[in-house]
């Protein structure tokens, strides 16, 4: 609301609204913001003698443990976590790419389809979505198997070539074939939203100056699509670079991402501060790309 | 309008990826071999063996349990919050209402199960994962429930005030009935969430209590059964079915996620 009325509010009003956003507010404040300051805190925290966190200060000189920079240290001393992120960073951007790929085709149908059938078809991409997340991983452990159909095939044609078997189970590419599957929806619906907006008398347009198809696809309807691109490929790198049950259930021993890592060091490791400093560092990672996403999307819209 | 062959080709092999993989599941659910491999014939045994898997059941009742509880209560805070945040444009409650629904799920789990150990020394159990659970509800139920009010005409509550309606009487009989589909699509919504979490219900479950999701991620690390497969298609149906009420009750509900 504007500024008058704001200062219109009644007592009765401003109590209103102190009762209608208090709620949320505290439950929030003790069950997100506290959480992510106590994860802050405990990266500088050294690790306690059976996992969790060492006490801050004990009655016994000998164990006493400050706060410390030494998980940080740690991080940058061994290049394989500088690894794991970039090759999580390289699957998410591979799954964005491959997202976008898939999705564009769909969208644009969607887009220039009757509106009547419009919601329907969209409500068809979403339907898969709305199956649990793990069975959706599942079914790709059963079309990739060896015994599948897929497989079979795929080693019948090397076979004949004399090329050794691939085994597609528990390999990078199960886990980017199931990455792009379950976050397709998050590309397709940004994409559909901002592409119905389009003038179709653009397009006439531009095939009144001579614009040949491919000419019309490039020159119109990509640049100013360009706003839904950035905003689908936020929906599907952000949560790509964080997942573990997908390299956890598909991948092999090798295909660890930085989801994987940080899981290890709060169950099996627990080694509870690095793995708060690595959660930290995903964090910076995620906030340096939302910021960037809302400022592309922010210059490209000016000229959408 | 401008629909070429490939354009029509290459959206029904999306739609086809879609929904291979589910369809698969579906049919071996029914398939009388204990290998997801070839068709050997129609039985209903996975069924039935699942009907007496007793950790299953456990867990059903759980997941149940817990996505009752907990969308019920993101319900009633994600309401306010929509309310609130359309209303007084509160950018701190904004940020902390939708940040959680942005980022990457581990983040939360891990956060959450640090703070229930170190801070509230609490046993991990049904409660942390209630708690969890109505935490990253709570941005999906205001969304939705924002989406709502902003479609409306804010002269209706300037009219009900003009006639002398109480702040709570506004609320009362014109507000609420007003957001009503959504504030159900919301509940569907934070419902189907919650039946189906598994990354943060991963990090604050502990040992005690299992889930659906948590039952269903062991069977498949350990052994695979087709059993695996009758659970989920019955899944698939129960939230098939939510999905549909949801967009029923609140048809822009689709359009409000993306």
């Amino acid at each position: 609301m504007n500024e008058q009325e704001k200062i219109r509010l009644t007592p009765a009003a401003r109590l209103g609204k102190w009762l209608v956003s208090g709620p949320p507010f505290l439950f929030l404040l003790l069950f997100f913001v506290a959480p992510s300051i106590i994860m802050v805190l405990a990266s500088f925290r050294y690790p306690g003698e059976f996992g969790a966190l060492a006490p801050i200060a004990s009655a016994d000189s000998d164990t006493l443990h400050g706060l410390t920079l030494e998980t940080y240290e740690f991080f940058f001393s061994d290049i394989i976590y500088s690894y794991v992120f970039f090759k999580s960073f390289l699957v998410a951007l591979a799954t964005t790419l491959i997202c976008l790929t898939l999705a564009y085709p769909l969208a644009l149908l969607i887009a220039r389809s009757p509106k009547k059938s419009r919601d329907l078809m969209v409500l068809l991409v979403v339907l898969p979505f709305a199956s649990s997340f793990l069975i959706r991983v599942y079914a790709w452990m059963i079309l990739l198997g060896p015994q599948a159909a897929l497989s079979q095939v795929i080693n019948g044609m090397l076979g004949v070539f004399g090329i050794a078997q691939v085994y597609l189970l528990f390999s990078p590419f199960a886990v980017l074939v199931a990455m792009v599957y379950v976050h397709l929806p998050f590309m397709v619906l940004p994409l559909y939203t901002n592409l119905e907006k389009h003038d179709p008398s653009l397009l006439d347009a531009a095939q009144d100056l001579g614009a040949n198809a491919w000419q019309r696809f490039w020159q119109v309807t990509f640049p100013l699509s360009l706003p839904g691109i950035f905003s689908g490929s936020a929906l599907v790198f952000i949560p790509v670079l964080g997942m573990f049950a997908i390299p956890d259930i598909l991948g092999g021993t090798g295909d660890m991402l930085i989801g994987n890592l940080i899981k290890e060091q709060f169950l099996a490791t627990r080694d509870w501060p690095f793995g708060s400093t690595l959660s930290i560092m995903l964090t910076i990672v995620v906030l340096l790309l939302v910021w960037l996403a809302v400022r592309l999307g922010r210059t490209r819209g000016r000229y959408a | 309008m401008r629909r070429g062959p490939w354009l029509w080709a290459a959206a029904l092999a999306v739609y086809a990826f879609l929904y291979l993989p589910l369809v698969i599941v579906i049919v071996y659910s029914f398939n009388d071999s204990r290998l997801n491999a070839e068709w050997v014939g129609f039985t209903w045994h996975w069924y039935e063996v699942l009907l007496h898997d007793e950790d299953m059941l456990l867990a059903a009742g759980n997941s149940l349990f817990i996505a009752l509880v907990s969308s019920s209560i993101a319900t009633v805070l994600g309401t306010m919050a929509g309310i609130a945040m359309q209303r007084y444009n509160l950018r701190l409650l904004s940020f902390m209402v939708l940040t959680p629904v942005a980022m990457p799920e581990v983040l939360l789990g891990v956060s959450l199960l640090l703070f229930f150990i170190q801070v509230l020394n609490l046993t991990l159990g049904m409660i942390s994962i209630i708690l969890a659970h109505i935490t990253f509800s709570i941005g999906f139920v205001a969304v939705i429930v924002r989406a709502r009010l902003a479609g409306m005409d804010d002269s209706i509550f300037e009219a009900a005030r003009d006639l002398g309606a109480t702040p709570w009487q506004t609320f009362r009989h014109v507000t609420f009935p007003l957001i009503l589909p959504g504030v159900v699509a919301g509940w569907l919504m934070a419902f189907t969430l919650s039946i189906d979490d598994f990354v943060i219900t991963f990090f604050t479950a502990g040992v005690g209590v299992s889930t659906l999701p948590l039952r269903i991620y062991s069977m498949i690390k350990i052994a695979v059964t087709p059993e695996v497969n009758a659970v989920s298609t019955i899944l698939m149906l129960l939230t098939l079915t939510m999905i549909l009420l949801a967009t029923r009750f609140a048809p822009d509900v689709l359009k409000g996620k993306a």
